[in-house]
């Protein structure tokens, strides 16, 4: 007899073969009937709702209508949903056939006893409380099994499997790698309950623990080395990715791991780290193609972080909601654009740069600019030395150019101009936007041709020289320059013809400042730490008879201070084409030299240093609106919005305008009923084969029910209530029994439970691509256990990379990149690494909630022609090669090197007769013997290559056994 | 299990009937000593299989409609060809050639490059009535129009995408953005493949690049990714990692296989797993296709007349497939996708269902010579023209033509104006045209359409359609239709979502008119 509890459970949750006599269950068996079929018209979303009529909660459908009540209950027949299901009247049956819905008599007979029962309604079973059922999770494993109608004592759990299978399921579960021969061995001798706990501390504080776990994140946060859509150019995330590692090894709650990604940068003092880790929402794609509107691919971004936060804490498709108002879940559409607006708020606007971005310098980097900086700023400042005894001789000299005597000088800006006995005008005091210096001076009696403006460096906050005004850009723009002549009290205007500049910024000519637009101007920029001179033609001399008072007007309209610091004016009276612009003195061109060479290597330092692109939340004064998109087009802006968390999912924190922190903070609410759920089922997922609800991407009114209710409560309230511990929770499964059982089984078990949904025995599966991989390369001794850093490039096919406009190779690594861990492999969007497409894996362009395996004849060709497993043929042969004795023993001990277990003289008849005939066959063509060992890159020693050839046959078959690229 | 008949758990491969008459086939013919016990074993298995037809022929499931077309040949031209200069006549815009364009024309558009005001451009070709059809063709088609007759050319083609990647997505996935099945996908999904040697969904690529929306486009987005097209390259293995390693032949391979089964036939009695005995069969198909396939991509079997018809050179690998910028190699006697084209045949003569050519070099704005309407849209039409005019007249001399849908065209169209961001002027290898979404051409040939048809029209400047719409939705309800998949019903539960082809609302409509 089974306690009463647990039949109740029994009723809760999981679909199971159900007995004739069992009770409907409305919200596992009836409500996605309604769902999918009646919802879309008579649901949520009040723009399609039809007749006014809503199905889609327990007041709605015992509201009394003119044609009768939609459910009464125990009544079927005097049920209007009833009646106008079975009608035969074609104008008046539902759905009706334009909807291209068909309920099947199975289903429509499922409602019939819904009502019957009583038709009494209850909500969707994901969004109720998470509340942690009584017992151990082997409990309830138990308790399910207990509960199948399948021939008595059937099905319970199995024993536990061999130890050497334990520790190489555990160890590839945890860290992603085979356990090395002396773990299997140590366990082996030693099984016990304690040796078992021990072993799991020991693999969970491995690090390679956090690269393993960190390629589940990887996928759900679509991270890629490159930007995607046509140029799929590279981006540097790599840093991000190593911040993950870090993360999952230190084993950060899952509180702290979703705040600081999705709002790392609003926190008070943010850290480094802190920053970094919001690259997670920068892992959207951008677009570079020529032509393109980056708004339209900024919207695309911030709808992809809306949509990818939704699904991967709370296993919910938002998607729909873009357009219209949810049809089956609680989501409507003003509901998507309030939440949208919280992510809207960001920088990032699809710009080729992809800034804003974070610099991670090493320290050995910043200690070298600092180094850099300093050699710069010395020999800046012999260069400032040297251009000014150049310009004091010029001053004292008889040169060509004769300093204007200015008296005084005042600004519109409220500035300070001061004279300096040296001729210079200095600027000091208020700093406005724009400026507008007015300068009084006196020209004595002559003939004048042109005016020069020399521009002097000061010294700035930072210590350096900078022209300008603004520490932060110590450029200027002169938009425009005149000069008048007082004649007779009246000033007149003097008109130029030409210009002439020592250097001007792209864009920004010389010519401009006498352009009469006060839009355009010149500008110095990127060499505005250096003294300029510009020089300015007069259309007609000016011939003076007498002194005479004229005023110098520099107009400075760009904005952002963008203002000259200190300067010079000069006049001249030669022909325009005498006044060539200064030569530097030699001391000047040597510092020049010099400078420029410090620069340059600071700038390619500076290439050197990763800058990752992350969030930075806009200044209040620049927020952006933001609308609802009329059928999800940002074209078609509809009613503005203010940011809002949809209700309907745990509490709603209680501020006014919530943030990306907010946002965070409510995903992992101890009262979110989603979120656990989501995250228990996926990582049971990564360890089973398979989630408790398989669907593990949809936990909505139309996701699939979870096999073991009961289960899945119990492991998200464990994760919960254990602080979410992503280690804490492996642990708690990994010591059941449940975990520990054997996976191999008999034909009645399998027929009992095909695919293994009741847990009734271990899980049984093909490794997930890296670590297919990972594991060939780790058995044949070439795995490098390097961590973190740019991603590598192993050998892949010639000529993969082709995309449009994109210049970029991949160039095969030498050495120990060769043979990094799967996860360091560069992944480009459009042609992501061959080898682990063909295994399932992702190209990063969006989130992917899980990967479904699939078994092809690609994979198999990739296992037995890849050059990578070719190596690990050859690596495993090498390590083969060092055994001794007969060959019988010698193919048991190679093939236990893979498979991790004693091997039977039984189990390798069939490898000791590969041996023998490839043995055969390359004594013969020794060129081919040859050849393979070449490709495998095995340096035989002293074996002689026909020998080697054939165990590089033998360990690629050993490599190939369903056996080892399974997990068992 | 879904609940809808046509969402077919993965095990309907796209690799043949691999989990049903196939394993037996393969233990029969493979020559391998397993044990009797074993083999019942694998026998009594397959009477089980819950997906499974019985053993006899085909496991196609019942299609929703009856089928027109068995197979499809998509033939892409990425960038997007002028329909100004090749199908979509327009004597008017020689009358306003090099004035001001309309204000209509502007108002209230997004361009990708235009600015400001641009001139009209005057169709750069002549045009003439071509077949007993009469369809209007222009003088770069002088092979199309001898077959003119078995094309339906659709002028009102109209997309809501202008930039190329998300409008090649949304043509070839039904969205713009990524994640989404592409349409071989969809069909081999749907329908199987027909031969157990061969992937069902193939994809050849021309013209020195990879288009520009990646492999997304034959992805198989939500779906499993069994279902993704297999690229075949004419240059190193035809499939990746398809040739064995130097220094293992065939029979050493055979050897390598023969003994890999027998391990794991002893696995699979331990572990009483299906996948085991699938891996079994995968290995094998994967030594079948390692004949199959370059057997089947092999040109140099096809006899002379036939390379002729096509303008095929058997091993010919041009240098522009590995240039850094092909168009500046671009040569009209280049017969990479003559080849393609004769690939294509091949391949769906033995069974392929989904074959889709990429042709990359389409994108004329005229910013230079090598992307110019006036001297690189020849070029490219000499590539082309004979090689489909072969195709088609091969197709139908082997009574393939029938089941075949051949379907041709570009992402979007071009504009009426001359591109006039690069140069104001009219020059010689700067004539170019922007991208334009609102109408351009497309046609369909065989698979049940109605050859020798000019369906939609578009306004005097070709700017807009003014009869006959067909939305890159309605065109892939047709295609759907024509498989016998009921575009609307069709579908992948995927996030709580029934996903389709043709998205989630109704719009998309099969184009009834044009079916034969």
């Amino acid at each position: 007899m089974k306690p009463h509890v647990l039949v109740l459970l029994g009723i809760l949750f999981g679909p199971r073969p159900v007995a004739a006599a069992e009770r409907v269950e409305f919200a596992r068996d009836v409500l996605p009937i309604l769902s999918a079929n009646c919802f879309p018209c008579h649901g949520p979303d009040e723009h399609d709702r039809q007749a006014g009529l809503r199905l889609d909660g327990p007041k709605s459908i015992a509201q009394a209508r003119k044609s009768g009540v939609p459910v009464v209950p125990a009544k079927p027949e005097e049920s209007l949903i009833w009646q106008r299901i079975v009608t035969q009247d074609p104008d008046m049956v539902m759905p009706p056939p334009s909807s291209n819905k068909l309920l099947k008599p199975a289903q429509i007979e499922l409602i019939r006893q819904w009502i019957a029962q009583g038709g009494e309604w209850q909500r969707h079973w994901a969004f109720e409380p998470v509340r942690r059922p009584p017992g151990t999770l082997d409990d309830l494993v138990r308790q399910d099994l207990a509960g199948l109608p399948s021939p008595d004592g059937v099905l319970a759990l199995r024993p536990r499997a061999r130890p050497e299978t334990l520790v190489r399921r555990l160890s590839l579960d945890l860290t992603g790698l085979p356990p090395s021969l002396e773990e299997v061995e140590a366990f082996a001798a030693n099984p016990s309950d304690q040796a078992w706990e021990e072993l799991v501390d020991h693999l969970l504080s491995r690090p390679q623990f956090g690269e393993h776990w960190a390629r589940m994140w990887l996928d759900l946060a679509r991270h890629a080395d490159t930007k995607g859509y046509e140029k799929d150019l590279g981006r540097t995330v790599w840093p991000w990715r190593d911040w993950v590692v870090r993360a999952l090894n230190a084993d950060v709650s899952l509180g702290e791991f979703t705040e600081r990604q999705l709002a790392g940068d609003l926190r008070e003092t943010p850290s480094s780290d802190d920053l970094l880790a919001t690259a997670f929402h920068r892992n959207t794609m951008s677009n570079d193609e020529g032509g393109t509107d980056d708004e339209e691919f900024r919207v695309a971004a911030v709808k992809d972080r809306v949509d990818t936060t939704v699904q991967v804490w709370m296993g919910l498709t938002m998607g729909c909601s873009k357009c219209h108002s949810h049809k089956y879940d609680p989501i409507s559409h003003a509901d998507y654009y309030r939440f949208y607006a919280i992510f809207n708020q960001t920088e990032d606007a699809d710009r080729f740069d992809d800034n804003p971005r974070l610099e991670l310098p090493t320290p050995e980097q910043q200690q070298r600019r600092q180094e850099l900086q300093g050699q710069l700023e010395l020999r800046q400042k012999d260069l400032n030395e040297a251009r000014h005894r150049q310009a004091e001789s010029e001053l004292q000299g008889t040169g060509p150019w004769k300093p204007i005597a200015v008296n005084s000088g005042r600004s519109e800006g409220e500035a300070l101009l001061t004279v300096g006995t040296d001729r210079a005008i200095a600027v000091s005091g208020q700093r406005p936007e724009k400026d507008v210096y007015i300068l009084e001076g006196t020209l004595g009696a002559g003939r004048y041709t042109a005016l020069r403006i020399q521009t002097l460096p000061i010294q700035q906050p930072d210590g350096q020289p900078g022209l300008g005004r603004n520490p932060a850009d110590p450029n200027f723009v002169l938009s425009e320059l005149n000069l008048d002549v007082v004649i007779n009290g009246d000033l007149r205007r003097l008109s130029w013809r030409e210009s002439r500049a020592d250097f001007s910024q792209q864009g920004w000519p010389v010519a401009a400042a006498i352009d009469e637009d006060l839009k355009t101007g010149w500008a110095v920029s990127p060499r505005s730490r250096e003294s300029h001179v510009a020089q300015f033609e007069l259309k007609t001399p000016l011939v003076l008879e007498s002194d005479t008072p004229v005023r110098i007007t520099l107009s400075q309209q760009y904005g952002n201070s963008l203002l000259l610091a200190k300067f010079r004016l000069w006049t001249s009276d030669l022909a325009w084409g005498d006044l060539t612009l200064p030569s530097p003195s030699q001391e000047v061109e040597q510092a020049q030299k010099s400078v420029t060479e410090a620069q340059q290597q600071l700038q390619q330092l500076a290439g050197e240093i990763p800058q990752v692109p992350v969030l930075k939340e806009l200044p209040p004064n620049r927020r952006r609106i933001t609308r609802i998109h009329n059928r999800g087009n940002f074209l078609d802006p509809g009613d503005e919005v203010q940011p809002a968390i949809p209700s309907g999912f745990g509490p709603v924190p209680a501020v006014e305008r919530p943030t990306r922190a907010d946002v965070a903070r409510w995903l992992v609410n101890a009262e979110n009923p989603l979120t656990p759920r989501v995250w228990a089922n996926r990582i049971w997922a990564r360890l089973h084969g398979m989630g408790l609800v398989e669907t593990e991407e949809d936990f909505g009114a139309l996701g699939s029910w979870p096999v073991n209710g009961a289960l899945l409560d119990w492991l998200a309230a464990e994760y919960r209530d254990q602080g979410w511990s992503l280690k804490k929770l492996l642990k708690a499964i990994v010591l059941s029994e449940a975990y520990r059982q054997e996976s191999e089984t008999n034909e009645t078990l399998r027929q009992a439970d095909p695919q293994n949904r009741w847990l009734s025995r271990g899980a049984r599966y093909r490794l997930p691509a890296e670590v297919v991989r990972d594991q060939a390369l780790a058995v044949a001794g070439l795995l490098s256990l390097k961590q973190g850093g740019a991603p590598v490039m192993p050998p892949q096919p010639a000529g993969l990379w082709r995309s449009t406009y994109n210049g970029r190779s991949w160039i095969d690594a030498e050495g120990e990149d060769r043979y990094r861990r799967g996860l360091y492999t560069y992944l480009k969007r459009t042609t992501p690494y061959p080898s682990f497409l063909m295994f399932d894996g992702g190209s990063g362009e969006v989130c992917q909630i899980r990967r479904l395996r699939t078994n092809t004849p690609l994979q198999a060709l990739v296992t037995l022609n890849d050059p990578v497993y070719l190596e690990a043929a050859g690596g495993l042969a090498k390590r083969a090669l060092n055994s001794a004795g007969p060959l019988e023993q010698r193919l048991r001990d190679a093939m236990r090197l893979a498979v991790l277990r004693a091997v039977s003289a039984d189990e390798v008849a069939p490898l000791v007769q590969l041996q023998m005939r490839a043995l055969a066959r390359f004594k013969e063509a020794p060129a081919e013997a040859e050849a393979l060992v070449k490709a495998a890159r095995l340096q035989p020693g002293a074996t002689p290559t026909p020998e080697a050839a054939a165990w590089i046959v033998i360990s690629s078959a050993i490599l190939n056994l369903d056996e080892f690229l399974t997990r068992n | 299990m879904s609940r809808n008949p046509l969402s077919f758990p993965p095990s309907n491969s796209p690799w043949g009937h691999l989990l049903s008459a196939n394993r037996r086939q393969f233990l029969a013919r493979g020559g391998l000593s397993l044990g009797a016990v074993a083999l019942q074993q694998l026998l009594a298995d397959d009477a089980r299989g819950e997906a499974e037809p019985s053993a006899a022929g085909s496991r196609a499931p019942i299609p929703m409609l009856p089928a027109r077309a068995k197979r499809v040949i998509y033939l892409h031209m990425a960038g997007s060809p002028s329909q100004l200069d090749l199908f979509d006549y327009k004597p008017d815009l020689d009358r306003l050639h090099l004035q001001d364009a309309p204000a209509a024309f502007l108002e209230g558009k997004r361009f990708a490059f235009i600015k400001g005001v641009p001139k009209v451009l005057a169709p750069q070709f002549r045009f003439s009535r071509q077949g007993e059809s009469g369809q209007w063709l222009s003088e770069l088609w002088p092979h199309l129009s001898r077959v003119v007759d078995k094309l339906c050319i659709i002028r009102t083609v109209h997309t809501d995408q202008f930039n190329h990647a998300p409008a090649q997505l949304f043509v070839h996935t039904g969205s713009p953005r990524l994640g989404n099945a592409s349409l071989g996908a969809w069909a081999t999904y749907g329908l199987g493949s027909e031969n157990q040697n061969l992937p069902g969904f193939v994809v050849l690529l021309s013209g020195g690049k990879t288009p520009d929306g990646g492999k997304s486009l034959w992805g198989s987005g939500f779906l499993p990714s069994v279902y993704q097209g297999v690229q075949c390259r004419t240059a190193g293995d035809p499939v990746l990692y398809l040739g064995n390693p130097g220094g293992i032949d065939r029979s050493l391979r055979r050897e390598m296989l023969d003994t890999l089964a027998r391990m794991n036939t002893v696995e699979f009695e331990r572990s009483r797993d299906p996948e085991t005995l699938t891996r079994i069969s995968q290995y094998e198909l994967a030594y079948r296709m390692q004949l199959a396939v370059p057997e089947v991509m092999n040109l140099a079997q096809e006899p002379e007349h036939i390379l002729k018809l096509y303008g095929a050179q058997p091993g010919f690998v041009s240098p522009a497939e590995s240039a850094d910028d092909p168009r500046v190699l671009y040569k009209g006697d280049d017969p990479t996708f003559a080849n393609n084209c004769l690939l294509a045949r091949r391949l769906i003569e033995n069974g392929v269902r989904f074959v889709q050519l990429y042709d990359w070099g389409w994108d004329h704005h005229g910013s230079s010579p090598g992307e110019s309407i006036d001297e690189t849209l020849p070029i490219k039409c000499q590539q082309i023209d004979r090689a489909i005019s072969g195709l088609l007249t091969d197709l139908e001399q082997r009574g393939l033509l029938e089941e075949t849908l051949v379907i041709w065209g570009g992402e979007f169209g071009r504009t009426p104006m001359l591109q006039n961001n690069v140069r104001s002027d009219f020059k010689k290898g700067f004539v170019g045209r922007d991208h334009h979404p609102f109408a351009y051409t497309m046609w369909l040939a065989g698979g049940g359409i109605r050859g020798g048809l000019a369906f939609g029209q578009t306004d005097e400047f070709g700017y807009y359609p003014v009869a006959n719409p067909v939305s890159i939705r309605d065109l892939q309800a047709t295609l759907l239709h024509q498989l016998g998949l009921d575009p609307h019903r069709f579908h992948y539960r995927y996030q709580g979502l029934d996903q389709r082809l043709i998205g989630p609302t109704d719009e998309g409509r099969v184009v009834n008119e044009i079916l034969a």
